[in-house]
């Protein structure tokens, strides 16, 4: 079980995680005293701590900087003990520990009492959804070992738990220096009658068994490895919640494509005809479809995921700059990935004092309610009906930035549509070579690339420069598809009148979706391109592969855009600009 | 679920999160038992295959057995076995047994030297050809820009730091004190040009699981971890001159399981027959931060 610890700052986490081990027998041998010696040649005090801060820059400045996991073995059971830093600074580290485990050790300074960040991790556990939690008074030594001490933190305390939700399982005073209630019932503290840190830590509960829930699986990856005349397609993921058995019918959402389980696949193992939640594995479909990483395989007769590309989270930031309206953000929901904005802060929460604040961004260490805007449509759950797909981290270019959890699915409008798609998808006649293997043989992913803007803005030359550098230099199967050219051929039958424009868009993005079936990166410009339309070519290319570059004054309202473009900046640079955006999308390789 | 079938589930996400985000993927291969347990979840993750290349860095000092294994095991399940070595320290007599450097500096040098380079492509890179059973040139110099690694968080301080997805930059360099978050199994995945990523799918694991796994899977090890008959064997394979066998009798998995378990190695620290890891306060760290594994 992974238990971790958390609390303010020097109110001994590591030193209550170190006593844990020494007394209970959990270090190897001789390592106690290679720390005594250690600090004895250093001429430093012993401390339980550095049992735990093995980093040289921890012990020099006495803090833990990142979490540690530390084994550790009980007579019921193994745990991993995660100890979380305590330091404002690295809150990231903690929320990092945190998120792995079922249950917490909150530790309370006794004479110091409740500080920010108790509150602040006692905040974050709740919103992390971790439920199990015992709120550790230590360094009663210092206070005398007194009921009153106990009794005052533990009230206040109470108070701020109860307003986030969260009720703790107790509250345990203790010495971790001295040892006090830590393994066995202190005599030091007679007044007390609840249990002592390893009775506690053996009584927190195992997580729920999920198999009975709806089934999901987020896709991983679709595998056809042709080495020894393998002839399988395999669908691999890891079952989240639920079970499925050999013969069940799955949908895959958001494309809605249906099959049906030939077989449940494993290598080196007996065989099996089901599958539970927990384990890693891969399924091959009696029905071919074309399935896409980041899908959520589901039974058809059970509950279904939301699908839409409006989302209610609450996020928690951790970004070293503010996340702002503007600015387009990658957002990742189990194994799926999609370019996203904030649309709509809802409201600021300061996560230590619990007061909203008036704020235009989301800075860090700030937890928001706030609306997504994803580029195109995502599979998830509600964070309090399935933690697994309920629960997502936002990417600002290279970084994890923030995380939260969903909290309620917006209507976006496009079901129609998504309906016309999956009718598509679901005849479609797939060719006989995979995608994989045109992405082998061309070196890159496919890609459509949308550039966008104001008509009278240049798009053009930067598109056939593109192009033609693709060509050229990346070696890339590419071409670029002229307005022009599809309203004059394809779409004569099509009046060119603005009644007639959803058409013309359609068309576009039939088109483009053909060239991504193809494997190629195609590269094509529209002027005046309206939030509405674009969601419209996003869902009709269901691929992660569309690219939007805006090019000048941006004129939509709320849509993502994943680079802005300003035309002076001359064609050279605003080409690398994209090449650089292609690489970081790994659509171009990453070398 | 049983506890190896926890961490066996978590460490094949891991390895197929991996082999999505990253073209230019690379596995270390030290042939000891953590890293071959890490190919054979390689083996579970992709069904019998392993879609990217093994990569080992030969310093020359490597216990014959231990090549001799390698090379078969490459031949037997088809992988693409790759090699690196410090060539002109080696030529040069740069190492510690020659007497011209300290242990410490010997793992640098031969060790981290050779596999920052090796995994970016400028030093010369060996592949098996599998025709021949013989090491050539390989043509591929492309830098790999995800690395995967066998460390345990168990075995000391520096390791039980880290994320399962680990940033090095432009020089290898490790930057401990600011690490990115990860949460809920999303991972670091996208990096800026010139770093990389090394990718640790064992965290979880202790010496103990990865005996009970190979016992489990019968998953086959170099013979050097069991007692021939001396009464010693190794625990811990590394360089002859720095790894030193323990007295022991166990002669099978069960019975070293037995060992670790109830017998005399159940509160002794793994790499206590690694004598580089004494030679400065902390020395393993030092040389995680400069890119060892």
């Amino acid at each position: 079980m992974n238990i971790v610890i958390v609390g303010h700052v020097d109110h001994g986490k590591s030193t209550l995680v170190g006593r844990l081990l020494a007394d209970t027998g959990s270090l190897p041998e001789g390592k106690l005293q290679q720390v005594r010696d250690e600090c004895q040649r250093t001429a430093k005090p012993f401390e339980y701590a550095f049992l735990l801060d093995a980093l040289k820059d921890e012990q020099s400045q006495g803090i833990t900087i990142d979490t540690a996991r530390v084994f550790f073995k009980s007579k019921k059971r193994e745990y991993i003990l995660i100890d979380a830093p305590g330091h404002i600074e690295f809150l990231k580290n903690m929320v990092s520990g945190a998120a792995r485990a079922e249950a917490a050790l909150l530790v309370i300074d006794a004479e110091e009492g409740i500080q920010e960040n108790s509150r602040r991790h006692g905040y974050l556990l709740s919103m992390l959804g971790i439920r199990q939690v015992a709120v550790c008074v230590n360094k009663m030594d210092r206070v005398g070992y007194k009921q009153e001490v106990f009794d005052r933190i533990q009230k206040e305390y109470r108070v701020f738990l109860k307003e986030i939700d969260l009720e703790p399982r107790a509250f345990i005073p203790l010495s971790a220096l001295e040892g006090e209630n830590l393994i066995t019932p202190s005599k030091k503290l007679p007044w007390y009658r609840g249990p002592a840190v390893l009775e506690m830590l053996d009584s927190f509960e195992k997580s729920p068994d999920i198999s009975a829930r709806p089934f999901r699986m987020p896709v991983q990856g679709i595998y056809k490895f042709t080495e020894d005349e393998d002839t399988r397609r395999i669908v691999a993921g890891r079952v989240e919640s639920g079970s499925l058995s050999v013969g069940d019918s799955v949908v895959f959402l958001p494309s809605g494509k249906r099959s049906q389980i030939k077989t449940i696949e494993a290598f080196s193992a007996p065989k099996r005809t089901s599958v539970t939640a927990g384990h890693s594995t891969g399924v091959t479909l009696t029905e071919q479809v074309y399935v896409n990483r980041g899908d959520v395989m589901c039974r058809v007769k059970e509950p279904l995921p939301g699908v839409s590309s409006l989302l209610r989270v609450k996020l928690f930031w951790m970004g070293k700059r503010p996340m702002v309206l503007d600015r387009p953000y990658k957002l990742k929901v189990a194994a799926a990935q999609v370019s996203v904005r904030l649309k709509k802060i809802e409201r600021v929460i300061d996560a230590s004092e619990l007061k909203p604040a008036a704020k235009k961004e989301i800075g860090r260490h700030d937890v928001a309610q706030c609306v997504l805007q994803a580029a195109s449509a995502v599979a998830f759950d509600l964070m309090h009906d399935l933690e697994a797909t309920g629960r997502f981290v936002i990417v600002d270019e290279v970084d994890i930035a923030g995380g939260g959890i969903i909290l309620e699915m917006i209507e976006d409008g496009h079901d129609a549509l998504r309906r016309q798609v999956t009718e598509r998808e679901q005849k479609w006649d797939f060719s006989v070579v995979e995608p994989e293997e045109r992405t082998k043989r061309y070196g890159h992913r496919p890609a459509f690339v949308l550039l966008t803007g104001k008509v009278g803005v240049d798009k053009k030359t930067i598109a056939k420069e593109l192009e033609k550098r693709l060509f050229g230099l990346h070696g890339a199967a590419t071409y670029f598809l002229g307005m022009g050219n599809l309203l004059r051929g394809l779409n004569t039958d099509v009046e060119q009148h603005r009644l007639e424009r959803h058409e013309h868009v359609r068309r576009m993005g039939e088109v483009a979706h053909l060239f991504l079936d193809a494997g190629l990166i195609v590269v094509a410009t529209g002027s005046n391109i309206n939030d509405a339309e674009l969601s419209e070519l996003h869902e009709m290319t269901s691929r992660e592969g569309m690219v939007v570059v805006n090019v000048g004054p941006n004129g939509f309202k709320s849509a993502v855009v994943d680079l802005n473009l300003d035309p002076v900046a001359g064609t050279e640079k605003n080409v690398r600009n994209i090449l650089q955006l292609l690489k970081d999308r790994k659509i171009l390789r990453d070398a | 679920m049983t506890h190896l079938e926890k961490i066996e589930s978590q460490s094949v996400y891991i390895l197929r999160e991996a082999h999505h985000h990253f073209r230019n993927l690379a596995m270390l291969w030290s042939i000891g038992k953590d890293s071959t347990v890490m190919l054979w979840l390689a083996r579970k993750a992709f069904f019998g295959h392993v879609p990217f290349p093994l990569v080992h860095i030969d310093t020359d000092f490597k216990i014959p057995e231990m090549i001799r294994y390698r090379d078969k095991l490459a031949l037997d399940w088809k992988l693409n076995m790759i090699t690196g070595r410090n060539e002109q320290a080696l030529q040069e007599g740069r190492t510690f047994p020659a007497g011209k450097l300290t242990r410490v500096e010997c793992c640098k040098t031969l060790k981290t030297d050779a596999l920052v380079n090796t995994l970016s492509g400028k030093w010369p890179r060996y592949r098996m050809d599998h025709a021949t059973g013989k090491y050539v040139p390989d043509t591929n110099k492309e830098p790999y820009t995800g690395v995967i690694v066998g460390a345990r968080a168990d075995e000391e301080g520096s390791r039980s730091k880290e994320r399962y997805f680990s940033p090095r930059d432009k020089e290898s360099n490790w930057e401990v004190g600011d690490q990115p978050p990860e949460l809920w199994n999303q991972f670091k995945t996208d990096f800026a040009p010139g770093t990389h990523i090394r990718v640790h799918p064992l965290l979880d694991w202790t010496e103990l699981d990865i005996w009970e796994y190979i016992e489990k899977e019968k998953i086959p090890v170099v013979p050097l971890y069991f007692d021939q008959g001396k009464g010693e064997r190794y625990r811990s394979l590394g360089c002859y001159p720095c790894t030193f066998p323990v007295k022991s009798t166990a002669k099978n998995v069960k019975e070293i399981i037995e060992e670790l378990k109830t017998g005399k190695f159940r509160n002794i620290a793994e790499r206590s027959g690694r004598a580089q890891d004494k030679e400065d306060g902390g020395g393993l760290e030092t040389l995680r931060r400069e890119g060892y594994m």
